[in-house]
Protein backbone atom coordinates (compact mmCIF):
# COMPACT_ATOMS: atom_id res chain seq x y z
CA UNK A 1 0.00 0.00 0.00
CA UNK A 2 2.77 2.11 -0.56
CA UNK A 3 1.88 4.26 -3.76
CA UNK A 4 1.41 7.60 -3.31
CA UNK A 5 -1.41 7.73 -5.72
CA UNK A 6 -3.31 5.63 -3.49
CA UNK A 7 -6.27 6.93 -1.04
CA UNK A 8 -7.73 5.23 1.63
CA UNK A 9 -11.41 5.43 1.40
CA UNK A 10 -12.47 3.99 5.06
CA UNK A 11 -16.27 2.81 4.97
CA UNK A 12 -17.23 2.10 8.29
CA UNK A 13 -17.40 1.16 11.35
CA UNK A 14 -21.10 2.01 11.00
CA UNK A 15 -22.26 1.34 7.85
CA UNK A 16 -25.21 4.10 7.20
CA UNK A 17 -27.70 1.73 5.47
CA UNK A 18 -27.32 -1.84 7.13
CA UNK A 19 -26.99 0.26 10.55
CA UNK A 20 -24.75 -2.85 11.88
CA UNK A 21 -21.03 -1.82 12.88
CA UNK A 22 -18.31 -3.40 10.10
CA UNK A 23 -15.47 -1.59 8.66
CA UNK A 24 -14.33 -1.60 4.91
CA UNK A 25 -10.72 -0.03 3.58
CA UNK A 26 -11.28 0.68 0.14
CA UNK A 27 -7.71 1.48 -1.28
CA UNK A 28 -8.39 3.66 -4.59
CA UNK A 29 -6.88 5.09 -7.39
CA UNK A 30 -8.48 8.30 -8.52
CA UNK A 31 -11.98 6.43 -9.67
CA UNK A 32 -10.63 2.49 -8.97
CA UNK A 33 -10.63 0.63 -6.34
CA UNK A 34 -7.50 -1.10 -6.75
CA UNK A 35 -7.73 -3.45 -2.84
CA UNK A 36 -10.20 -4.01 0.03
CA UNK A 37 -9.61 -4.80 3.48
CA UNK A 38 -12.37 -5.67 6.10
CA UNK A 39 -12.62 -5.73 9.80
CA UNK A 40 -14.78 -7.05 11.89
CA UNK A 41 -15.63 -7.79 15.81
CA UNK A 42 -17.45 -4.49 16.28
CA UNK A 43 -20.06 -6.46 17.48
CA UNK A 44 -18.83 -9.32 18.73
CA UNK A 45 -21.19 -10.77 21.72
CA UNK A 46 -19.32 -14.08 22.58
CA UNK A 47 -22.61 -15.86 21.93
CA UNK A 48 -20.51 -19.14 21.52
CA UNK A 49 -19.21 -18.53 25.03
CA UNK A 50 -22.05 -17.41 26.46
CA UNK A 51 -24.14 -20.65 25.15
CA UNK A 52 -21.53 -22.91 27.42
CA UNK A 53 -23.20 -21.49 30.44
CA UNK A 54 -26.99 -22.38 29.32
CA UNK A 55 -29.21 -25.36 29.31
CA UNK A 56 -30.13 -26.96 25.79
CA UNK A 57 -33.37 -25.55 25.91
CA UNK A 58 -32.02 -22.05 26.38
CA UNK A 59 -29.51 -21.98 23.41
CA UNK A 60 -32.26 -22.27 20.89
CA UNK A 61 -33.63 -18.98 22.37
CA UNK A 62 -29.83 -17.19 22.42
CA UNK A 63 -29.27 -18.46 18.92
CA UNK A 64 -32.42 -16.95 18.01
CA UNK A 65 -31.18 -13.76 18.85
CA UNK A 66 -28.50 -13.67 16.29
CA UNK A 67 -29.86 -12.26 14.33
CA UNK A 68 -33.19 -9.71 13.57
CA UNK A 69 -33.78 -10.65 9.80
CA UNK A 70 -33.01 -14.80 9.48
CA UNK A 71 -33.87 -15.08 13.02
CA UNK A 72 -35.73 -18.44 12.93
CA UNK A 73 -32.15 -20.12 10.80
CA UNK A 74 -30.27 -20.12 13.43
CA UNK A 75 -32.77 -22.22 15.76
CA UNK A 76 -33.48 -24.69 12.80
CA UNK A 77 -29.60 -25.24 12.16
CA UNK A 78 -29.30 -25.73 15.99
CA UNK A 79 -32.23 -27.96 16.33
CA UNK A 80 -30.62 -30.20 13.48
CA UNK A 81 -27.48 -30.02 15.47
CA UNK A 82 -29.19 -31.16 18.79
CA UNK A 83 -31.08 -33.92 16.96
CA UNK A 84 -28.36 -34.97 15.29
CA UNK A 85 -26.76 -35.62 18.39
CA UNK A 86 -29.69 -36.85 20.11
CA UNK A 87 -30.52 -39.35 17.49
CA UNK A 88 -34.16 -38.13 17.36
CA UNK A 89 -36.43 -38.10 14.33
CA UNK A 90 -38.78 -35.05 14.19
CA UNK A 91 -42.76 -36.02 13.46
CA UNK A 92 -43.86 -35.15 9.79
CA UNK A 93 -46.22 -32.47 10.65
CA UNK A 94 -43.38 -30.32 12.58
CA UNK A 95 -41.19 -31.35 9.35
CA UNK A 96 -43.73 -28.94 7.42
CA UNK A 97 -44.38 -26.19 9.90
CA UNK A 98 -40.28 -25.91 10.44
CA UNK A 99 -40.35 -25.96 5.77
CA UNK A 100 -43.24 -23.21 6.26
CA UNK A 101 -41.28 -20.52 8.74
CA UNK A 102 -38.29 -21.37 6.89
CA UNK A 103 -39.61 -20.23 3.32
CA UNK A 104 -41.63 -17.48 5.02
CA UNK A 105 -38.24 -16.13 6.48
CA UNK A 106 -36.56 -16.38 2.53
CA UNK A 107 -39.77 -14.44 1.22
CA UNK A 108 -39.08 -11.95 3.43
CA UNK A 109 -35.30 -11.12 3.31
CA UNK A 110 -34.86 -11.52 0.32
CA UNK A 111 -38.06 -8.61 -0.49
CA UNK A 112 -35.81 -6.79 2.01
CA UNK A 113 -32.78 -6.94 0.05
CA UNK A 114 -34.17 -6.01 -2.93
CA UNK A 115 -35.47 -3.05 -1.58
CA UNK A 116 -32.09 -1.96 0.24
CA UNK A 117 -30.87 -2.86 -3.50
CA UNK A 118 -33.11 -0.13 -5.06
CA UNK A 119 -32.43 2.39 -2.71
CA UNK A 120 -28.76 1.60 -3.18
CA UNK A 121 -28.89 2.28 -7.24
CA UNK A 122 -31.25 5.33 -6.57
CA UNK A 123 -34.64 3.33 -6.96
CA UNK A 124 -36.63 4.37 -4.26
CA UNK A 125 -39.82 3.20 -5.98
CA UNK A 126 -38.39 -0.07 -6.10
CA UNK A 127 -37.45 -0.28 -2.21
CA UNK A 128 -41.18 0.95 -1.42
CA UNK A 129 -42.84 -1.62 -3.28
CA UNK A 130 -40.49 -4.52 -2.16
CA UNK A 131 -41.05 -3.13 1.41
CA UNK A 132 -44.67 -2.79 0.98
CA UNK A 133 -45.15 -6.06 -0.33
CA UNK A 134 -43.08 -7.54 2.61
CA UNK A 135 -45.81 -6.39 5.25
CA UNK A 136 -48.44 -9.25 4.66
CA UNK A 137 -46.03 -11.48 4.93
CA UNK A 138 -44.53 -9.99 8.58
CA UNK A 139 -48.72 -10.10 8.81
CA UNK A 140 -48.43 -13.79 8.28
CA UNK A 141 -45.73 -14.40 10.80
CA UNK A 142 -47.50 -12.60 13.42
CA UNK A 143 -50.65 -14.53 12.78
CA UNK A 144 -49.06 -17.63 12.97
CA UNK A 145 -46.34 -17.65 15.36
CA UNK A 146 -47.35 -14.63 17.24
CA UNK A 147 -44.22 -11.99 16.46
CA UNK A 148 -43.75 -10.49 13.16
CA UNK A 149 -40.06 -11.36 14.38
CA UNK A 150 -37.99 -14.12 16.46
CA UNK A 151 -40.92 -16.25 15.74
CA UNK A 152 -39.45 -18.76 18.99
CA UNK A 153 -41.06 -21.08 16.74
CA UNK A 154 -38.50 -24.02 16.78
CA UNK A 155 -37.96 -26.58 19.87
CA UNK A 156 -35.38 -29.33 19.97
CA UNK A 157 -37.65 -32.68 18.98
CA UNK A 158 -40.18 -30.22 16.81
CA UNK A 159 -41.77 -27.06 16.60
CA UNK A 160 -43.57 -24.79 19.66
CA UNK A 161 -46.84 -23.98 17.95
CA UNK A 162 -49.26 -26.02 15.70
CA UNK A 163 -50.86 -24.08 12.77
CA UNK A 164 -54.50 -24.37 12.64
CA UNK A 165 -56.71 -25.90 10.31
CA UNK A 166 -58.56 -22.71 10.06
CA UNK A 167 -55.60 -20.16 9.52
CA UNK A 168 -54.71 -22.52 6.23
CA UNK A 169 -57.35 -20.57 3.72
CA UNK A 170 -56.37 -17.34 5.13
CA UNK A 171 -52.28 -17.98 4.79
CA UNK A 172 -53.03 -18.85 1.18
CA UNK A 173 -54.49 -15.91 0.32
CA UNK A 174 -52.23 -13.84 1.18
CA UNK A 175 -49.60 -15.77 -0.19
CA UNK A 176 -51.13 -15.71 -3.72
CA UNK A 177 -51.41 -12.13 -3.30
CA UNK A 178 -47.69 -11.83 -2.81
CA UNK A 179 -47.31 -13.54 -5.19
CA UNK A 180 -48.49 -11.35 -7.66
CA UNK A 181 -46.68 -8.41 -6.15
CA UNK A 182 -43.86 -9.66 -6.25
CA UNK A 183 -43.83 -11.00 -9.69
CA UNK A 184 -44.96 -7.95 -10.66
CA UNK A 185 -41.56 -6.23 -8.99
CA UNK A 186 -39.81 -8.86 -10.29
CA UNK A 187 -41.28 -8.20 -13.87
CA UNK A 188 -40.59 -4.31 -13.32
CA UNK A 189 -36.87 -4.69 -12.11
CA UNK A 190 -35.80 -7.22 -14.28
CA UNK A 191 -37.26 -5.59 -17.69
CA UNK A 192 -35.50 -2.25 -16.43
CA UNK A 193 -32.77 -1.14 -19.22
CA UNK A 194 -30.93 1.26 -16.36
CA UNK A 195 -30.79 -1.68 -14.03
CA UNK A 196 -29.54 -4.03 -16.38
CA UNK A 197 -26.98 -1.29 -17.62
CA UNK A 198 -25.98 -0.67 -13.83
CA UNK A 199 -25.80 -4.27 -12.50
CA UNK A 200 -24.73 -6.20 -15.39
CA UNK A 201 -21.10 -7.30 -15.76
CA UNK A 202 -20.34 -5.21 -12.32
CA UNK A 203 -18.54 -6.98 -9.42
CA UNK A 204 -18.11 -10.57 -10.85
CA UNK A 205 -18.08 -13.75 -8.87
CA UNK A 206 -16.07 -16.22 -10.60
CA UNK A 207 -17.17 -19.83 -10.31
CA UNK A 208 -13.47 -20.59 -9.37
CA UNK A 209 -13.66 -18.03 -6.78
CA UNK A 210 -16.96 -18.94 -5.12
CA UNK A 211 -15.30 -22.18 -4.68
CA UNK A 212 -12.24 -20.97 -3.51
CA UNK A 213 -13.67 -18.40 -0.92
CA UNK A 214 -16.33 -21.91 -0.22
CA UNK A 215 -19.24 -19.31 -0.55
CA UNK A 216 -22.77 -19.91 -0.06
CA UNK A 217 -25.89 -19.51 -0.81
CA UNK A 218 -28.04 -16.92 -3.40
CA UNK A 219 -23.82 -15.63 -3.69
CA UNK A 220 -22.46 -19.03 -4.67
CA UNK A 221 -25.93 -20.09 -6.88
CA UNK A 222 -25.35 -16.56 -8.90
CA UNK A 223 -21.61 -17.74 -10.00
CA UNK A 224 -22.81 -21.32 -11.22
CA UNK A 225 -22.19 -23.18 -8.15
CA UNK A 226 -25.38 -25.02 -7.69
CA UNK A 227 -25.23 -25.93 -3.84
CA UNK A 228 -28.20 -25.92 -1.58
CA UNK A 229 -28.41 -27.60 1.55
CA UNK A 230 -32.06 -28.43 1.44
CA UNK A 231 -31.26 -30.42 -1.71
CA UNK A 232 -28.05 -31.73 -0.61
CA UNK A 233 -28.89 -32.96 2.72
CA UNK A 234 -32.54 -32.66 2.87
CA UNK A 235 -33.66 -31.82 6.24
CA UNK A 236 -37.54 -30.56 7.62
CA UNK A 237 -39.60 -31.11 4.72
CA UNK A 238 -37.68 -30.15 1.79
CA UNK A 239 -37.63 -33.53 0.62
CA UNK A 240 -41.23 -34.01 0.70
CA UNK A 241 -42.10 -31.17 -1.66
CA UNK A 242 -41.17 -30.53 -5.44
CA UNK A 243 -38.82 -27.46 -6.19
CA UNK A 244 -35.89 -26.28 -7.95
CA UNK A 245 -32.42 -24.91 -7.25
CA UNK A 246 -31.97 -21.16 -9.12
CA UNK A 247 -28.47 -20.64 -10.41
CA UNK A 248 -26.94 -18.39 -12.95
CA UNK A 249 -23.99 -18.39 -14.34
CA UNK A 250 -22.66 -14.60 -14.72
CA UNK A 251 -21.78 -14.26 -11.04
CA UNK A 252 -22.11 -10.27 -10.81
CA UNK A 253 -24.79 -8.08 -9.05
CA UNK A 254 -27.71 -8.65 -11.48
CA UNK A 255 -27.08 -12.36 -11.62
CA UNK A 256 -27.39 -12.06 -7.76
CA UNK A 257 -30.51 -10.30 -7.49
CA UNK A 258 -32.21 -12.59 -10.13
CA UNK A 259 -31.58 -15.64 -7.73
CA UNK A 260 -32.75 -14.17 -5.21
CA UNK A 261 -36.47 -12.95 -6.49
CA UNK A 262 -36.56 -16.38 -8.27
CA UNK A 263 -35.78 -18.00 -4.81
CA UNK A 264 -39.12 -16.38 -4.07
CA UNK A 265 -41.40 -18.25 -6.22
CA UNK A 266 -39.52 -21.50 -5.08
CA UNK A 267 -40.23 -20.56 -1.88
CA UNK A 268 -43.88 -19.84 -2.39
CA UNK A 269 -44.11 -23.47 -4.23
CA UNK A 270 -42.81 -25.07 -1.23
CA UNK A 271 -45.40 -22.87 1.12
CA UNK A 272 -48.21 -23.75 -0.73
CA UNK A 273 -47.17 -27.45 -0.59
CA UNK A 274 -46.40 -27.54 3.03
CA UNK A 275 -49.85 -25.72 3.65
CA UNK A 276 -51.81 -28.93 1.75
CA UNK A 277 -50.19 -31.07 3.31
CA UNK A 278 -50.87 -29.81 6.84
CA UNK A 279 -54.53 -30.85 6.04
CA UNK A 280 -53.58 -34.42 5.61
CA UNK A 281 -50.64 -34.82 7.83
CA UNK A 282 -52.09 -35.01 11.51
CA UNK A 283 -50.23 -35.77 14.48
CA UNK A 284 -47.85 -34.34 17.49
CA UNK A 285 -45.45 -31.40 16.54
CA UNK A 286 -42.89 -32.27 19.37
CA UNK A 287 -40.98 -35.76 20.41
CA UNK A 288 -39.29 -35.00 23.92
CA UNK A 289 -35.48 -35.29 24.36
CA UNK A 290 -35.41 -36.34 27.68
CA UNK A 291 -31.53 -36.27 28.33
CA UNK A 292 -28.73 -35.56 25.82
CA UNK A 293 -26.33 -37.83 25.50
CA UNK A 294 -22.61 -37.70 25.41
CA UNK A 295 -21.37 -36.99 21.49
CA UNK A 296 -21.19 -34.47 19.34
CA UNK A 297 -24.02 -32.92 16.44
CA UNK A 298 -23.65 -31.00 13.36
CA UNK A 299 -26.28 -29.22 11.91
CA UNK A 300 -27.25 -26.54 9.01
CA UNK A 301 -29.78 -24.81 7.21
CA UNK A 302 -30.15 -22.98 4.16
CA UNK A 303 -30.93 -19.62 5.33
CA UNK A 304 -32.21 -16.53 2.94
CA UNK A 305 -28.20 -15.66 2.91
CA UNK A 306 -26.87 -19.40 2.92
CA UNK A 307 -26.15 -21.91 4.67
CA UNK A 308 -25.92 -21.05 8.58
CA UNK A 309 -23.87 -24.42 10.18
CA UNK A 310 -24.54 -25.34 13.56
CA UNK A 311 -21.97 -27.61 15.96
CA UNK A 312 -22.20 -28.95 19.76
CA UNK A 313 -20.92 -30.45 21.66
CA UNK A 314 -22.26 -32.28 24.81
CA UNK A 315 -20.62 -34.27 27.80
CA UNK A 316 -24.07 -35.58 29.49
CA UNK A 317 -24.76 -32.99 31.05
CA UNK A 318 -27.36 -30.29 31.12
CA UNK A 319 -25.15 -27.94 29.11
CA UNK A 320 -23.45 -27.81 26.13
CA UNK A 321 -19.53 -27.93 26.40
CA UNK A 322 -18.99 -25.87 22.52
CA UNK A 323 -21.57 -24.24 20.56
CA UNK A 324 -20.01 -23.47 17.00
CA UNK A 325 -22.18 -20.90 15.08
CA UNK A 326 -21.21 -20.14 11.19
CA UNK A 327 -23.43 -17.72 9.52
CA UNK A 328 -22.99 -17.75 5.62
CA UNK A 329 -21.90 -14.20 5.66
CA UNK A 330 -18.84 -14.96 7.71
CA UNK A 331 -17.77 -16.66 4.39
CA UNK A 332 -19.35 -14.81 1.79
CA UNK A 333 -17.78 -11.60 3.10
CA UNK A 334 -14.34 -12.60 2.26
CA UNK A 335 -15.60 -12.76 -1.55
CA UNK A 336 -15.54 -8.79 -1.59
CA UNK A 337 -11.76 -9.16 -2.27
CA UNK A 338 -12.01 -10.72 -5.28
CA UNK A 339 -15.37 -8.72 -6.73
CA UNK A 340 -14.39 -5.01 -5.28
CA UNK A 341 -10.52 -4.40 -6.35
CA UNK A 342 -10.73 -2.81 -10.69
CA UNK A 343 -14.42 -1.77 -9.79
CA UNK A 344 -15.26 1.85 -9.14
CA UNK A 345 -16.17 3.68 -6.42
CA UNK A 346 -19.58 4.06 -6.95
CA UNK A 347 -20.24 0.62 -8.05
CA UNK A 348 -18.73 -0.01 -4.50
CA UNK A 349 -21.43 -0.01 -2.15
CA UNK A 350 -24.00 -2.40 -4.66
CA UNK A 351 -21.33 -4.91 -4.61
CA UNK A 352 -20.53 -4.97 -1.11
CA UNK A 353 -24.23 -4.61 -0.86
CA UNK A 354 -24.87 -8.28 -3.53
CA UNK A 355 -23.99 -11.00 -1.20
CA UNK A 356 -26.74 -9.67 1.27
CA UNK A 357 -24.55 -9.18 4.45
CA UNK A 358 -25.80 -9.74 7.76
CA UNK A 359 -23.36 -8.03 10.07
CA UNK A 360 -24.79 -8.97 13.10
CA UNK A 361 -24.42 -12.86 11.87
CA UNK A 362 -20.87 -12.67 11.44
CA UNK A 363 -20.01 -10.93 14.15
CA UNK A 364 -20.36 2.55 10.70
CA UNK A 365 -20.58 5.56 9.37
CA UNK A 366 -19.04 5.83 6.07
CA UNK A 367 -16.10 8.74 5.05
CA UNK A 368 -14.00 9.35 2.47
CA UNK A 369 -10.65 10.88 3.40
CA UNK A 370 -7.53 12.46 2.27
CA UNK A 371 -4.42 10.35 3.41
CA UNK A 372 -2.00 12.40 3.96
CA UNK A 373 -4.13 15.69 5.47
CA UNK A 374 -6.51 13.28 7.37
CA UNK A 375 -9.44 15.60 6.00
CA UNK A 376 -12.77 14.34 5.27
CA UNK A 377 -13.82 14.58 1.66
CA UNK A 378 -17.11 12.48 1.47
CA UNK A 379 -19.25 10.96 4.26
CA UNK A 380 -21.55 7.55 4.18
CA UNK A 381 -24.42 9.67 2.41
CA UNK A 382 -22.40 11.38 0.21
CA UNK A 383 -21.00 7.62 -1.12
CA UNK A 384 -24.76 6.75 -1.35
CA UNK A 385 -25.30 10.03 -3.64
CA UNK A 386 -22.49 9.12 -5.92
CA UNK A 387 -24.27 5.73 -6.58
CA UNK A 388 -27.97 7.14 -7.04
CA UNK A 389 -25.89 9.92 -9.34
CA UNK A 390 -24.68 7.36 -11.39
CA UNK A 391 -27.81 5.48 -12.16
CA UNK A 392 -29.15 8.98 -13.03
CA UNK A 393 -26.39 9.46 -15.41
CA UNK A 394 -26.81 6.00 -16.92
CA UNK A 395 -31.03 7.25 -17.41
CA UNK A 396 -30.30 10.24 -19.19
CA UNK A 397 -27.68 8.60 -21.41
CA UNK A 398 -30.32 5.94 -22.73
CA UNK A 399 -32.71 8.75 -23.00
CA UNK A 400 -35.24 7.69 -20.30
CA UNK B 1 -21.92 -40.49 -7.56
CA UNK B 2 -23.50 -42.95 -5.11
CA UNK B 3 -24.03 -41.67 -1.00
CA UNK B 4 -21.23 -44.54 -0.22
CA UNK B 5 -18.61 -43.40 -2.87
CA UNK B 6 -17.55 -40.63 -1.60
CA UNK B 7 -17.07 -41.44 2.11
CA UNK B 8 -15.03 -45.08 0.61
CA UNK B 9 -13.20 -42.43 -1.92
CA UNK B 10 -12.37 -40.25 1.42
CA UNK B 11 -11.18 -43.43 3.35
CA UNK B 12 -8.82 -44.65 0.07
CA UNK B 13 -7.35 -41.39 -0.43
CA UNK B 14 -6.20 -40.83 3.10
CA UNK B 15 -5.60 -43.84 4.43
CA UNK B 16 -2.30 -43.66 5.28
CA UNK B 17 -3.28 -40.54 7.54
CA UNK B 18 -6.15 -41.61 9.16
CA UNK B 19 -5.75 -42.58 12.93
CA UNK B 20 -9.51 -43.44 13.86
CA UNK B 21 -12.79 -42.82 11.76
CA UNK B 22 -16.32 -42.24 13.39
CA UNK B 23 -19.79 -42.89 11.56
CA UNK B 24 -22.45 -41.62 13.39
CA UNK B 25 -24.69 -42.07 11.01
CA UNK B 26 -24.64 -42.16 7.01
CA UNK B 27 -24.86 -38.49 6.76
CA UNK B 28 -22.09 -37.66 9.42
CA UNK B 29 -18.58 -38.77 9.62
CA UNK B 30 -15.66 -37.84 11.83
CA UNK B 31 -11.91 -38.82 11.96
CA UNK B 32 -8.75 -38.24 13.64
CA UNK B 33 -5.67 -37.25 12.25
CA UNK B 34 -1.93 -36.38 13.45
CA UNK B 35 -1.55 -32.73 14.01
CA UNK B 36 1.66 -32.61 11.48
CA UNK B 37 -0.84 -34.32 8.76
CA UNK B 38 -3.25 -31.44 8.49
CA UNK B 39 -1.85 -28.66 5.36
CA UNK B 40 -2.27 -32.50 3.61
CA UNK B 41 -5.83 -33.90 4.39
CA UNK B 42 -7.23 -30.23 3.80
CA UNK B 43 -5.13 -29.85 0.47
CA UNK B 44 -6.90 -33.40 -1.12
CA UNK B 45 -10.10 -32.74 0.77
CA UNK B 46 -10.43 -29.46 -1.02
CA UNK B 47 -8.80 -29.85 -4.42
CA UNK B 48 -9.15 -34.10 -5.40
CA UNK B 49 -12.39 -34.67 -3.47
CA UNK B 50 -14.20 -31.42 -3.48
CA UNK B 51 -15.36 -31.14 -0.70
CA UNK B 52 -16.45 -27.46 0.20
CA UNK B 53 -14.92 -26.26 3.52
CA UNK B 54 -17.32 -25.33 5.95
CA UNK B 55 -16.12 -23.95 8.96
CA UNK B 56 -13.26 -24.89 11.69
CA UNK B 57 -14.24 -24.54 15.20
CA UNK B 58 -11.56 -24.85 18.70
CA UNK B 59 -12.87 -26.73 22.09
CA UNK B 60 -10.43 -26.28 24.95
CA UNK B 61 -9.69 -29.49 26.55
CA UNK B 62 -7.94 -30.65 29.49
CA UNK B 63 -5.97 -32.68 26.90
CA UNK B 64 -5.26 -29.28 24.31
CA UNK B 65 -6.94 -27.38 21.77
CA UNK B 66 -9.13 -29.73 19.79
CA UNK B 67 -9.35 -28.29 16.49
CA UNK B 68 -12.42 -29.50 14.08
CA UNK B 69 -12.53 -28.70 10.44
CA UNK B 70 -16.12 -29.56 8.96
CA UNK B 71 -15.88 -30.39 5.03
CA UNK B 72 -19.40 -30.67 3.13
CA UNK B 73 -19.58 -33.24 0.09
CA UNK B 74 -22.60 -30.97 -1.32
CA UNK B 75 -23.72 -32.76 -4.60
CA UNK B 76 -22.06 -35.84 -4.01
CA UNK B 77 -24.25 -36.75 -1.08
CA UNK B 78 -24.66 -33.57 1.41
CA UNK B 79 -22.32 -35.70 3.82
CA UNK B 80 -20.49 -33.63 6.78
CA UNK B 81 -17.22 -34.72 7.38
CA UNK B 82 -15.50 -33.28 10.27
CA UNK B 83 -11.07 -33.68 10.66
CA UNK B 84 -10.17 -33.75 14.33
CA UNK B 85 -6.87 -32.78 15.21
CA UNK B 86 -5.32 -32.03 19.14
CA UNK B 87 -2.82 -29.56 19.50
CA UNK B 88 -1.21 -29.95 22.90
CA UNK B 89 -0.79 -26.98 25.02
CA UNK B 90 3.07 -26.91 25.48
CA UNK B 91 3.52 -26.21 21.75
CA UNK B 92 0.39 -24.17 20.42
CA UNK B 93 0.78 -24.20 16.88
CA UNK B 94 -0.11 -26.08 14.29
CA UNK B 95 0.34 -25.42 9.84
CA UNK B 96 -2.13 -23.17 8.17
CA UNK B 97 -4.78 -24.53 5.76
CA UNK B 98 -5.28 -21.35 4.77
CA UNK B 99 -2.86 -21.33 1.47
CA UNK B 100 -4.35 -23.87 0.02
CA UNK B 101 -8.14 -22.67 1.00
CA UNK B 102 -8.56 -19.14 1.17
CA UNK B 103 -12.32 -19.64 3.17
CA UNK B 104 -10.63 -20.66 5.89
CA UNK B 105 -8.16 -17.63 6.47
CA UNK B 106 -11.00 -15.77 8.96
CA UNK B 107 -11.65 -18.52 10.91
CA UNK B 108 -7.62 -19.42 11.54
CA UNK B 109 -7.57 -15.77 12.56
CA UNK B 110 -10.51 -16.16 14.95
CA UNK B 111 -9.20 -19.11 16.66
CA UNK B 112 -5.80 -18.15 16.52
CA UNK B 113 -6.77 -14.81 19.27
CA UNK B 114 -9.64 -16.50 20.87
CA UNK B 115 -7.82 -19.77 21.72
CA UNK B 116 -4.11 -18.68 21.38
CA UNK B 117 -3.47 -21.49 18.64
CA UNK B 118 -0.85 -20.50 16.53
CA UNK B 119 -0.99 -21.02 12.58
CA UNK B 120 2.17 -21.71 10.84
CA UNK B 121 2.27 -19.79 7.22
CA UNK B 122 -0.61 -18.37 7.39
CA UNK B 123 -1.10 -15.26 4.89
CA UNK B 124 -2.65 -12.87 7.15
CA UNK B 125 -2.25 -13.67 10.83
CA UNK B 126 -3.76 -10.36 12.00
CA UNK B 127 -6.44 -10.27 14.58
CA UNK B 128 -9.67 -10.58 13.65
CA UNK B 129 -12.29 -9.77 16.56
CA UNK B 130 -10.64 -8.49 19.21
CA UNK B 131 -9.95 -4.77 19.79
CA UNK B 132 -6.42 -3.39 19.27
CA UNK B 133 -5.77 -3.06 23.19
CA UNK B 134 -6.94 -6.54 23.93
CA UNK B 135 -4.17 -8.09 26.24
CA UNK B 136 -2.00 -10.45 24.65
CA UNK B 137 -1.91 -14.18 25.70
CA UNK B 138 -5.69 -13.85 27.07
CA UNK B 139 -7.62 -16.40 25.55
CA UNK B 140 -11.40 -15.55 26.19
CA UNK B 141 -12.45 -19.56 24.76
CA UNK B 142 -9.42 -21.09 27.25
CA UNK B 143 -11.04 -23.31 30.05
CA UNK B 144 -8.65 -21.38 32.11
CA UNK B 145 -9.77 -17.79 31.50
CA UNK B 146 -11.48 -15.29 34.32
CA UNK B 147 -13.47 -12.26 33.34
CA UNK B 148 -10.26 -10.57 35.78
CA UNK B 149 -8.23 -10.88 33.07
CA UNK B 150 -10.17 -8.02 30.65
CA UNK B 151 -8.36 -4.87 30.19
CA UNK B 152 -8.74 -2.30 32.45
CA UNK B 153 -10.76 0.36 30.65
CA UNK B 154 -13.29 -2.50 30.30
CA UNK B 155 -13.11 -3.55 34.16
CA UNK B 156 -14.27 0.20 35.20
CA UNK B 157 -17.35 0.35 32.45
CA UNK B 158 -18.55 -2.79 34.31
Amino acid sequence: MASDKRTIIPIGPFHPLQEEPEFFELYVEGEKVVDIDVHIGYNHRAIEQIGQRMNWDQVIFLVERICGICSTSHPIANCNAQEDLAGVEIPERAKYIRSIVGELERLHSHLLWVGLAGHFLGYNTLWMWAWKYREPILEIFEHVTGNRNHYAMMRPGGVKRDIKEEDIPHLTKVLDEAERKIAMVTKAALDDPVLAARLKGVGILTQEDAIKYCAVGPTARASGVAIDVRKDDPYAAYDLVEWNIITQEAGDVFAKAVVRLLECFESVKIIRQCLDKLKKVKGDIAVKIKKMPHGEGKGHHEAPRGETFHYVRSDGSNNPVRVKVRAPTYVNLPTCKATVPGESVADAAIILAAIDPCYCCTERMMRVMDKRGGKVELDGNELVRLSQEKTRGLRKQLGL
Amino acid sequence: MTEKDIIEKTKELLKDKIVAWEEKSSQRHYFTIKKTDIAFVAKHLFEKLRARFIIASGIDTPKGVEILYHFSFDREGGQVVTVKVLVPRQKCEIESIAPSIPGATWIEREIQELLGVKFLNHPDPRPLLTSEDWPEGVYPLRLDYRDAQFPEDVQKEK
